[in-house]
């Protein structure tokens, strides 16, 4: 029966050159390998973000009278409704470490050198389409905190010189923000960037499959003595026994500390003390705060520090080309220097935006779990998963 | 063009004229195709200004009304805007544009300090509107401040573009 229905798929979707593909990838082993897993963690909170957001829409009315009213519903009234939410929102937050994290760790192992500078491109893409997601989901509550990240989001959008009026009418659909924004945000939100990102995530997987994993230059001797690991079954069940990890920790989160609502957006309101946008976004607020008042050659101080975040934004997406001595000998300090240069920017200005040294620990605690994974999923040393 | 150039043609390596014409023609023309239908996306997710109805003034409620002796100031809608007037003395009342010159949030006033403070980045301005700390870039927008009397005591105020 088994071999009747492997032959009819075979015929029709060529199933046997799909598995005979899965049974000969393999994933090389070194030292360094452990961060072959946080692509595939972005992975597993991107598909909770999809399963949880279209549970949400089945409550969520996208109008300013009607989005906080239709969320406290959800929270209140609806049977585990809290919990969709929550898990929604803590997923968001771990996803966006996660791909921040995955960057990261590709990064400084110049995994982008060549012929795999089209999946760092399309892996940067969809980093910003994460951080779109985050900035536009945030409104939809339409709560006090939201209306203000939106109103100060948009409007560092339009302090930038030549573009900036039409993007800011573009993002809030007019001058205001109004409940206009609220559905072009949600429109956004569940529609045009869950399609653009479905596209960019379909070419980034195909193009991580086609070339397969990068090996960094200080681990190839090990990896070249050391036998690979075949994908299937084995490292396909370190991911997924990560991903229920990961599953248990998004529970606990959700039940223990679940996601607030807050009040209700009132734009005749002052913000309120200590108001921050989320922690992905503290490092660029920190320092927003920080620019005194002024002009120079007509651009407002503001506008430097914002147009200095857009060109590092772009040197990190074009990084594979700017960087050619990567390319060359597969190792350049100077990129790496500069790498962790702003890595301690974002991270000093980030505690600096907390008044607390948390984020520091966070990133020691990071380290450390990732070592014991790496330790956990080390592998044998010589003979292996054949 | 004989019919010997147009065989030797078949093979030759520049397409002749009149084909180079038809791909220079029928590209450009699948460029305009494209152009015509990303014209509208474009025109139609940009939103259309929409005049907002002039507001010239405003009643900002009683001069005895609790707010001021509480926190010392009340946020008013002048039309879309949103303007803060603060008490500052008896019967001192100063209204201005509420909305903080840095990046658009919603500025309030500490008593304490007697200074409009803007808590989403820090900005101070004095009672003025003068931009005297943080990073706002300018001055806030001043309105007028009419006291209209009413019976018993108390004073309606007014606030009108300046």
């Amino acid at each position: 029966m088994r071999r009747k229905l492997t032959a009819w798929l075979d015929d029709r979707i060529g199933w046997s050159t799909l598995t005979a593909f899965l049974s000969h990838k393999t994933v090389p082993m070194h030292r360094y390998n452990v961060f072959y897993y946080l692509g595939g963690m972005t992975l597993f909170f991107f598909l909770v973000q999809v399963s949880t957001g279209v549970l949400l829409m089945l409550y969520y009315r996208p109008s300013a009278e009607e989005a906080f009213e239709s969320i406290e519903f959800l929270m209140t009234a609806v049977p585990f409704g809290w919990l969709v939410r929550s898990i929604h929102a803590w997923s968001a937050n771990l996803m966006v470490f996660f791909a921040a994290l995955h960057m990261l760790s590709v990064y400084f192992m110049k995994s982008y050198r060549p012929p795999r500078e089209l999946t760092w491109v399309t892996g940067v893409v969809l980093l910003f389409l994460i951080l779109g997601f985050g900035f536009s989901g945030y409104l939809l509550p339409w709560n006090q905190l939201s209306f203000f990240a939106t109103a100060v989001g948009t409007d560092i959008a339009g302090v930038v010189p030549v573009v900036g009026t039409w993007t800011l009418r573009f993002l809030r659909g007019g001058d205001r923000i109004t409940g206009g924004t609220l559905s072009r945000f949600y429109g956004w939100h569940v529609a045009i960037l869950p399609a653009i990102t479905t596209v960019i995530l379909v070419i980034h997987l195909l193009l991580v499959q086609v070339k397969g994993m990068s090996v960094p230059a200080v681990a190839e001797a090990e990896a070249g003595r050391r036998p690979p690991m075949k994908f299937f079954p084995h490292f396909a069940l370190r991911d997924l026994s990560g991903w229920i990890f990961a599953l248990g920790v998004l529970a606990a989160l959700a039940a223990l500390l679940p996601w607030e609502l807050g009040e209700k957006a009132d734009p005749f309101a002052p913000a309120y003390a200590n108001i921050r946008p989320e922690w992905y976004y503290v490092f660029m607020f920190q320092t927003l705060k920080l620019v005194p008042g002024g002009e120079i050659l007509g651009v407002e101080y503001e506008a430097i520090p914002i147009l200095l975040f857009s060109l590092a934004g772009l040197c990190l997406l074009l990084v594979p080309f700017l960087d050619r001595r990567a390319a060359r000998d597969g190792r350049s300090p100077a990129w790496t220097i500069a790498g962790l240069i702003a890595l301690a920017f974002v991270v000093v200005m980030t505690c600096w935006g907390y008044a607390t040294l948390i984020p520091l620990y966070i990133v020691f605690l990071t380290a450390l779990l990732l070592s014991i994974f790496a330790f956990i999923t080390r592998g044998p040393r010589t003979a292996g998963h054949r | 063009m004989s019919m010997g150039d147009r065989q030797s043609c078949l093979s030759c390596e520049t397409p002749p004229d009149r084909r180079r014409f038809v791909n220079w023609f029928l590209g450009t023309s699948f460029g305009a195709l494209i152009a015509s239908v990303l014209y509208p996306i474009f025109r139609y997710v940009s939103p259309p200004r929409i005049p907002e109805p002039s507001t010239a003034q405003v009643e900002a409620g009683d001069t005895s009304d609790p707010q001021f002796q509480q926190k010392g100031f009340k946020i008013v809608r002048f039309g879309a805007e949103a303007v803060i007037v603060v008490r500052a003395g008896e019967n001192d009342f100063r209204a201005l544009s509420a909305t903080c010159t840095h990046l658009d949030c919603v500025v309030g006033y500490q008593k304490d300090r007697n200074r409009l403070w803007c808590n989403c980045h820090g900005g101070a301005y004095d009672l003025t509107g003068r931009n005297i700390g943080g990073p706002p870039p300018r001055p806030l927008t001043p309105y007028k401040v009419n006291l209209v009397a009413k019976s018993g005591g108390a004073s309606t105020i007014v606030v009108s573009k300046a």
